[in-house]
């Protein structure tokens, strides 16, 4: 079957999919964008966590078929995600609901050094960079998705709220105390920058 | 496989009436992994996703009509107030993701024993609104579950909403599980007090080949409460008379071992779950503890 | 077949990372890590994100059966699937090796005429979907001939036991009471009949250590590309590229160099990329079709995919006087290493020589073995035998001291080795062993504060209670309880291995400054030692502008990213590559410049900021004056110390070259009535001699930490004890900690410097998820009043149902 969808902005067309396959795997492997990870493909780990239309949920379980005229964020358009939302105010909801228009303006660029480095981040990248939360890094893009979100609509929260908010993001590698440090840095620097 | 994708909810009863086969697709929490897995490859896949309908939910005098697909996030959010317990149930449901994703008719139409809205709707009391292209039909929550992973629904039906009683007393929801987050139940147990009809009911999760209500329990409560006149006192409840409902609400159940726990022990947890809910819902009603229904 | 390279490199090819430094940017600093842009931005290419026009997707049929003899294999209708390229078996193997293995080529590449345990791969199929091929393996018939399984020492050792492999010629065969033990280790020193007699108190224990999963979140995963030369490119997650290369090579019967492999991104290791997964599968399948084939195993089949930790036995009796001295030890360690070798006969030598810890006993007879049964094949996990053996010691120590009447710490500290104590091998501990001062640091930090629950106000918020979010419990049934710990574990390669590692460097002038590059093929899994290498350049070439190109195998071995040994044997490597650059480079400055300054001949000189200059501060030259247009390049291996093997009847030799050793205090809640367990709070004390980069030590400290906890808690591949099914193979049922399941990890870190190693440094990996373990475990107990002596704890077990 073909299905069509806006991914970070931009419209894609994927053909030939299988009924079965998931956002996921069109996103992985139709459109180029790996960012999302493959950890479990059962729901039980976050790492394939994208927003669709503007709610975080795992790419893995969703149907392609279900994405057909919705909007997908994941990691590779974060950044510019959370420069629009700076440059527009937050929406609250984190269903902004930006038009294709507008979004064609923040769709994923690529990287302009080896190592990325100028490359512009949404806050929360560089939290996780500055505070080590990163290792292996494959739970790294779930966790991103997942955490620009809860600071969306929750600028201010609790270790206990961060702690809920990241439930469903697993991590082998750090214990995630070095995740929790970021986030904490990512509000304190959004709450420096208001 | 043929991906369905019908625009309406008539489209969606017509599909199923030409394809009583198909799988309903709506938050795919359960379907994908199955999929994913290679446990299951239906012939069609029928997506719910495009019909608004399903994400809506109607507060009337009684009830709320909760569309089958209203994620569980907008339950925690927004029906805190009418539906405690099943609030709370959605609380534990799974992760952030899944509860942005899953409802409650994914919940029934999979039937598992170990669904986390099951005890919460059987100790409100509700009616699945089933349709076809032949009629709706409203089918009481006590008659929905048939057997293990399997319900009362005809094979041409959908589950359009659940009519879950708005509570009218306070109701609890707790579930035993070994991750502190993110985990599937090894037993669960949901209590609501109804003041208005002076009834205790309870619903019983993952201890039984289907959800269960402990009905021995309720009635012996049922009765207890009553001769003591504790509905009008307002009384603590005895521990003799709390120790005893725990008692009848384990001996409800009617387990196995498997990799998540052993029969004995959830016959064991569904009496703790069952006397300390009792508990937190009884000092709410009595209105003078501190507020015991927990946060998060 | 020619069109291939013809394309090029597949998407995803790794690429150099270049990482200036507005600091020094040395070793001793929080540098951060080189790819963490790539990380962050979802760009950095794992090895399930590789991607090759008309790749094919490769399908790995296993057995449903644990033990069985394979009757007959039929697979026309898989071939006749459209869409399916290949389809192979054992049979279509190209050469005479048809096994591989860690140490001992006992694990065939596909079955053969029997399957040893679940999941083994049988046949495997390629085609241009991957539904295509899960089709296709599905519709190939395997018909089986179930034999008795073999899962405990009792029905391995029983006389008349079906052997779990006929035959053996490997080295361990000479000295095991039984074919299928895979090795034992005897550690025997001093009279321990006679020191029995001075006890006066004596303990003894049985313990159990549950099967434990790596877990890492990257699934084994890879891409093989056929090359025109009829060699095979291989992209690959993996721990040891060239310990793949040597396995791999012979069976498809290729000489090492046809067979070029990348390091792709590595999605975690823990130890469970020891071992071949799908490297040679899909190698057979690119070269039998000419194209491109991808694998990625899904959750369930990583399960199958790689080897677990060892379960394990573990039989201890402690003795001490009436004072608090230990007397003797009698331990007895039995390991199931499942199907296949792996990494067993190492685990053994661990679980022996350090099943002692990290106290002074001077009477010690210790028997390991591992097991050959029908379970699935257990090898390498972080921590490595010495996991287990903390697990029963440590439980030992609590019994032994509330037996004495003293405290527990003040117990393991008044028995604690330091330096200079003789270990049970004979070997003599000849670096700090700061046990008494990690166990005093990690009692002193502040305790955390009661009932946190009501701390946000009046109602108990759950996220802080056992239970979670679950809401089982307002605070009802809650009890505190406080444990410690303290373990010991080896670093680096032991028992005699030639423990070596390779490094490339260069240093050249590019836009007018000097920088460096470094090529090793050490596996970066996420312990950052990219971020290491690139500050030993700094250090020791004084550029800021470090380049760390791909590992690959063109390049020589830098041996496993395991037994805590990378930055201590690669860095060390590193250093030394660095430092015959430098030498080169003075060379040729006092060459050109040397009739400039006196000093060129006379001091000690050093690169610092670019420049050459003295030890006094004077600077010389400009990097870019020395090296004008010239580039200096130096490949060299550098070893550590050699160790020896131990004695196979008494377990005596230098076998190891340096222990490390971390203390844990662990603060739990449990809800004594159902029996759930929340840990507040998991103190760690260290010592890693010398932090090169803090902040990555401590994430390695947390992380190996909240490993442990989840062995303690939740974490058990459970396997069926009458088929040898593995029952649990997914996320769902195998349980892994949460964000809401880890604590608060207060960290202190110690820096005793150990002379032998390069900076002082102390491999730091694993040592903290060995004590982790029996900490809960023993803070459990003190909450409950239980015995507990299995890991992981469930709530059958605190309930008592």
């Amino acid at each position: 079957m073909r299905v069509n969808f806006t991914v970070n902005g931009r419209r894609q067309e994927a053909d030939d999919v299988w009924e079965g396959e998931s956002l996921l795997y069109v996103l992985r492997e139709r459109m180029g964008l790996p960012g999302s990870k493959n950890a479990c493909e059962q729901g039980e780990c976050g790492s394939c966590t994208v927003r669709l239309d503007g709610i975080p949920v795992c790419s893995c379980l969703v149907a392609a078929g279900q994405v057909e005229g919705r909007e997908v964020v994941t990691v590779e358009g974060l950044a510019d995600y959370a420069k629009q939302r700076a440059e527009h105010g937050s929406c609250g909801t984190g269903a902004c609901g930006t038009s294709v228009d507008e979004a064609k303006g923040w769709q994923a660029k690529p990287l302009d050094s080896q190592t990325g480095e100028g490359t512009q981040l949404a806050p929360i990248q560089q939290a996780f960079i500055d505070a080590g939360a990163v290792q292996c890094g494959f739970c790294t893009p779930g966790l991103l998705v997942a955490a620009d979100e809860m600071l969306e609509h929750n600028p201010t929260p609790s270790d206990a709220d961060i702690r809920e908010a990241l439930s469903g993001n697993l991590c082998r590698c750090t214990g995630y105390e070095k995740i929790m440090d970021a986030v904490r840095l990512a509000a304190a620097r959004q709450g420096e920058a208001v | 496989m043929d991906f369905l994708r019908p625009a309406s909810w008539e489209e969606a009863l017509a599909a199923k009436a030409e394809h009583p086969t198909a799988v309903p697709i709506a938050g795919g929490t359960d379907v994908m992994v199955e999929i994913n897995f290679d446990h299951r490859r239906p012939e069609y896949l029928l997506d719910l996703n495009r019909i608004g309908d399903l994400y809506e939910w109607e507060v009337g005098a009684d009830s709320v009509r909760l569309g089958a697909s209203v994620p569980y996030t907008r339950i925690m959010e927004n029906l805190r107030g009418e539906l405690p317990g099943l609030s709370l149930a959605s609380h534990t449901v799974a992760s952030p993701q899944i509860r942005n994703r899953g409802g409650v008719g994914g919940n029934l139409g999979t039937a598992s024993p170990a669904g986390d809205a099951h005890p919460a709707l059987l100790a409100a009391g509700a009616e699945v609104e089933a349709e076809s292209v032949r009629g709706t039909r409203l089918i009481p929550i006590d008659e929905f579950y048939t057997g293990v992973k399997r319900n009362a629904l005809a094979p041409d039906e959908l589950i359009r909403a659940v009519h879950i009683k708005k509570a009218d007393g306070p109701q609890q929801y707790s579930k035993v599980g070994t991750r502190n987050a993110m985990v599937i139940a090894v037993c669960a147990f949901g209590l609501a007090l109804h003041p208005a009809t002076r009834t205790v009911r309870t619903g019983i999760g993952s201890a039984a080949p289907t959800p269960v209500r402990a009905k021995a329990a309720e009635e012996f409560l049922n009765a207890a409460l009553d001769e003591g006149g504790f509905w009008e006192s307002g009384k603590i409840i005895t521990p003799s008379v709390a120790k005893q409902f725990a008692d009848l609400c384990a001996a409800a159940c009617n387990p196995i071992d498997d990799v998540r726990g052993t029969a004995s022990y959830r016959r064991h947890a569904v009496g703790i779950m069952a006397r300390r809910t009792l508990t937190w819902t009884w000092e709410s009603y009595r209105g003078t503890a501190a507020p015991t229904e927990g946060v998060a | 077949m020619s069109d291939i390279s013809a394309k090029g490199a597949p998407i995803g090819t790794p690429t150099k990372v270049t990482q200036g430094s507005q600091t020094k940017g040395g070793i001793g600093e929080s540098t951060l890590r080189p790819d963490g842009t790539l990380k962050v931005t979802g760009e950095f290419a794992y090895s399930s994100d590789m991607w090759h026009e008309d790749m094919l997707w490769g399908q790995i049929l296993r057995s449903t059966v644990a033990h069985a003899e394979i009757v007959s294999i039929d697979t026309v209708e898989a071939l006749k699937t459209p869409g399916v390229y290949a389809v192979m078996t054992y049979d279509d193997l190209p050469t005479d090796v048809k096994n591989y293995g860690l140490e001992i080529q006992d694990t065939p590449v596909l079955a053969h005429g029997k399957v040893r345990h679940h999941g083994e791969p049988v046949a495997i199929v390629a085609a241009d979907h991957p539904e295509t091929a899960r089709r296709a393996a599905a519709k190939i018939k395997v018909e089986y001939r179930e034999l008795p399984v073999i899962t405990d020492e009792l029905s391995a050792t029983a006389p008349d036991a079906i052997l779990i492999h006929e035959g053996r010629d490997d080295h361990h065969i000479g000295h095991v009471p039984h074919p299928n033990i895979v090795h034992r280790q005897p550690i025997i020193r001093g009279d321990v009949a006679a020191a029995r007699e001075r006890a006066d108190f004596i303990v003894e224990g049985e313990y159990t250590f549950g099967m434990q999963d790596q877990a890492f979140l990257g699934p084994e995963s890879g891409l093989a590309v056929p090359a025109e030369d009829g060699g095979v490119d291989l992209y690959i997650a993996t721990q040891w590229l060239h310990s793949d290369l040597r396995q791999i090579a012979p069976v498809l019967g290729l000489p090492e160099d046809k067979v070029r492999m990348t390091l792709s991104g590595v999605g975690g290791a823990f130890g469970g990329r020891e071992d071949l997964s799908m490297q040679i599968h899909a190698c057979l399948l690119a070269l039998r079709t000419g194209k491109p084939v991808k694998i990625v195993y899904n959750r369930f089949e990583s399960f199958f995919g790689h080897v677990h930790r060892h379960p394990a036995k573990l039989y201890y009796e402690h003795g001490a006087t009436k004072d608090g001295k230990l007397t003797h030890l009698k331990a007895r360690i039995v390991l199931d290493g499942g199907a296949y070798a792996s990494a067993s006969p190492a685990v053994v030598g661990n679980a022996s020589s350090l099943g002692a810890g990290p106290y002074v006993i001077d009477d010690v007879d210790i028997e390991a073995i591992a097991l050959y049964t029908n379970n699935p094949p257990c090898g390498a996990m972080r921590g490595f035998g010495a996991v287990q053996a903390c697990f029963a010691y440590e439980a030992q120590m609590d019994k032994l001291a509330d037996k004495v009447g003293m405290d527990r710490v003040a117990f393991r500290q008044l028995n604690a080795m330091e330096q200079g104590t003789i270990m049970p091998t004979g070997q003599p501990v000849d670096s700090p062993a700061p046990v008494a001062e990690l166990l005093r640091r990690v009692k002193a930090m502040p305790m955390p504060p009661e009932q946190q629950w009501l701390a946000a106000g009046e109602a108990a918020d759950v996220r802080q209670l056992p239970g979670g979010l679950s809401n089982t419990t307002h605070g009802e049934g809650v009890v505190r309880g406080v444990g410690y710990a303290v373990g010991i574990k080896n670093v680096g390669f032991s028992e005699g291995f030639d423990d070596y590692s390779t490094a490339k460097v260069r240093m050249e002038v590019v836009g007018g400054e000097a920088v460096a590059t470094v090529h090793t093929a050490m596996a970066e899994v996420g312990q950052g030692g990219v971020t290491v290498h690139a500050q030993i350049a700094r250090t020791e070439l004084g550029v800021t502008q470090v380049t760390i190109n791909p590992a690959d195998t063109q390049v020589g071995s830098a041996g496993s990213t395991s037994a805590s040994r990378q930055t201590y044997v690669t860095g060390g490597a590193v250093k030394n590559s660095c430092e015959l650059v430098r030498e080169k480079v003075l060379e040729m400055g006092r060459r050109k410049l040397g009739t400039y300054h006196p000093a060129w001949a006379t001091a000690e000189l050093l690169l610092e900021g670019g420049k050459v200059v003295t030890d006094g501060g004077e600077v010389l030259a400009d990097l870019a004056d020395v090296l004008e247009g010239e580039a200096v390049e130096i490949e060299a291996e550098w070893r550590h110390r050699p160790t020896e093997a131990f004695d196979l009847r008494t377990g005596q030799g230098f076998g190891h070259v340096q222990y490390t050793f971390a203390a844990h205090r662990a603060v739990v809640e449990v809800d004594t009535e159902l029996g759930l367990v929340k840990v507040i709070e998991l103190a760690c004390a260290q010592d890693v001699g010398k932090a090169l980069n803090p902040l990555s030590v401590i994430g390695q400290i947390q992380g190996g930490t909240t490993q442990g906890l989840g062995v303690a808690v939740m974490e058990e591949i459970i396997v069926d004890p009458k088929t040898a099914k593995v029952r649990n193979p997914s996320f769902t049922d195998y349980l892994i900690p949460t964000i809401l399941d880890t604590p608060t990890i207060p960290v202190d870190v110690l820096e005793l410097a150990d002379e032998h190693a390069p900076y002082g440094l102390r491999g730091i990996g694993e040592a903290p998820t060995l004590s982790s373990t029996p900490a809960v475990l023993a803070a459990i107990r003190n909450a409950t009043g239980l015995e507990l002596n299995r890991t992981p704890v469930r709530p059958e077990h605190l309930t008592g149902t």
